[in-house]
């Protein structure tokens, strides 16, 4: 096949053309309301500059909420987030209430961890998946105020020779199992193990893990710790819990793309949640049998 | 086809060679003219995006790749030594396999059928499902004997996957062969295993060998998949640490360990290939 050079050329610098046309960059006024709102939702100071008609969102008159599918217990109950039962979906509602939406006005859409994390626009106004809030990550992300603060557990099979733990100490050589990219990964550290800890893509494999021997103990969150040994684990009970102490102590925020107009508002309404009480009620409401566990030192 | 200078050249032919050598010239340049203007303007394009510096932030970033290299290159170990391993392994079960289907013995009946419920089976069964029933499966069965090591454990499935692929493609191969080779191993006195051992097997395997290193590249990757049973090898190092800087620069660095330990065997597998079709065909 031979193309005469000037027409190939030219049928080139046609291709180079198009490409350049698909791939330019899409404006970024579309479907989020006109700059105007975006920054006076940016400058919102109170709760009153925060109303459904100023919010900058994705469909306007509906705010937009994730969480990651299956969506578990005590989060989330029966996997279905519209119910408005489990911590966060109730908080995710309250929120939402604070912002002036009807429970009918809430849509609910999946996005996984890597998906809610990625650099780009997002599918969602916020994220509601117990997301640790990290100086790191929000450099990412942007994350409202904490809407709760978790400590670390330790679980282990009730016949284990670690069931008795009562200090860190006390783990040090049990051969741990944490999940990828959480806090009580980091927290291992505290417990400074004789053998590097075991990696797992969630806590549902790390406990698969416990039951086959394969680890001693997993660490995880306590909430999650609670879920794991009433309703996936046979006989595995919590040793205790400890607050972890590299970096902050942690804390769960609701996601938001990086330098969202309405990172602010979702934050006001959070933090009005926190001092009305509303955050303590729901989570004794949903997390109460967290407070039966001891505390390692 | 260099024409030889000097006298004995028609006229004719030296139009001909100016002619040749205007025509190279000439592709030459609209080659590095469409490379540049194809290239550059995808350059272009990516770098003018206004998402460029976040995406560089986030997956080329120098600093994060230096940081997490030193972590990514000790857990790359692993991964070769699962593979070196499982290779080992996967050419003794596939080879076994492919000769029990193709030998024609009545008397191996079973075997032969076990062998067929087993390529059927693993090579539609996902790699993954395997890992997890013989990583998290096999311990939970509890039985004295069965390996406890996540090592071994992943090798066995890895084993298991990649045997029935490979033992399909050796099969190919040894049919691949004319029948009147076997007629004349047979006809030269040789036993049936005879003339498989040193008349069909030799020039099978060679026929083989590009599609077979192609599978042996895609096990170099699949190591990965041992993560999900909490082995801690390359990409699940990038991964812790791609979840606690929110960076995904880890996984480029790993990426790039898995391209480089990939290229000599694609090299090989070029070289092999050209070898074959020289031989083969006496050129």
């Amino acid at each position: 096949m031979f193309i005469s050079s000037s027409r190939g050329l030219t049928a080139l610098a046609a291709l180079a053309l198009a490409l350049t046309a698909a791939c330019a960059p899409a404006d970024s006024d579309g479907g989020s309301g006109s700059d105007s709102t975006a920054d006076a939702a940016k400058a919102a100071t109170s709760l009153s500059d925060c109303k459904p008609a100023d919010l900058p969102l994705l469909t306007s008159g509906t705010f937009t909420i994730a969480t990651d599918d299956p969506a578990f217990e005590p989060w989330f109950v029966d996997n279905d987030p519209t119910n408005g039962k489990g911590f966060e979906g109730a908080v995710a509602y309250a929120v939402a209430d604070k912002l002036g939406f009807a429970k009918d006005d809430v849509t609910w859409v999946k996005a996984g961890f890597n998906q809610a994390v990625q650099a780009g626009t997002k599918s969602f106004d916020v994220d509601i998946n117990q997301f640790s809030i990290t100086a790191d990550r929000a450099k990412a992300v942007d994350f409202s105020s904490p809407y709760y603060s978790a400590a670390q557990a330790i679980i282990t099979l009730k016949d284990s020779s670690f069931a008795g733990a009562t200090t860190l100490a006390d783990l040090k050589d049990a051969k741990l199992g944490a999940q990828v990219a959480t806090t009580s990964l980091e927290a291992i550290k505290q417990i400074a193990p004789s053998s590097d800890p075991l990696v797992y893509d969630d806590t549902t494999k790390a406990a698969q893990a416990l039951q086959n021997g394969q680890v001693d103990a997993v660490v995880a969150d306590l909430p999650s710790a609670y879920y794991l040994t009433s309703a996936e684990l046979d006989g595995a009970t919590i040793v205790g819990q400890f607050q972890p102490t590299t970096g902050e102590s942690e804390k769960f925020g609701l996601l938001l793309a990086k330098d969202s107009a309405l990172t602010p508002c979702v934050s006001l309404a959070v933090d009005a949640l926190a001092d009305d009480g509303t955050l303590a009620a729901l989570e004794k409401e949903w997390l109460t049998q967290a407070t039966d566990v001891p505390e390692l030192k | 086809m260099t024409s030889p200078a000097g006298a004995g050249v028609s006229r004719r032919q030296l139009e001909r060679d100016a002619y040749r050598r205007r025509r190279a010239r000439s592709r030459a340049a609209v080659a590095v003219v469409s490379t540049l203007v194809v290239l550059g303007g995808l350059a272009v394009v990516v770098l003018q995006s206004p998402g460029w510096d976040r995406v560089r932030q986030t997956y080329f970033d120098v600093g994060d790749a230096k940081a997490v290299l030193p972590d990514v290159a000790e857990a790359f170990w692993l991964n070769i030594r699962l593979f070196l391993v499982a290779e080992v392994l996967i050419l003794v079960v596939a080879i076994t396999v492919a000769i029990i289907r193709v030998v024609p013995s009545p008397a191996l009946a079973p075997v032969k059928l076990l062998a067929v419920v087993y390529t059927d089976v693993f090579r539609g069964t996902p790699t993954i499902l395997v890992v997890f029933l013989i990583g998290f499966g096999v311990p939970a069965l509890d039985l004295a004997g069965t390996p406890t090591s996540l090592f071994w454990l992943g090798v066995i499935a890895l084993t298991l996957c990649y045997g029935a692929y490979v033992a399909e493609v050796l099969r190919a191969g040894i049919l691949s062969v004319h029948p009147t080779q076997w007629a004349s191993g047979r006809a030269l006195g040789l036993s049936y295993a005879q003339t498989m051992r040193h008349i069909v097997l030799p020039q099978a395997v060679r026929r083989v060998t590009p599609p077979l290193l192609n599978d042996f590249v895609s096990l170099q990757k699949d190591t990965a998949l041992l993560s999900i049973i909490g082995l801690v090898e390359a990409l699940r190092v990038a991964q812790v640490d791609a979840g606690r800087t929110f960076a995904f620069t880890g996984y480029v660095v790993a990426a790039c360990f898995f391209i480089v330990a990939t290229i000599p065997l694609a090299r090989l597998t070029d070289y092999l290939t050209v070898r074959s079709l020289r031989r083969e065909n006496g050129i």
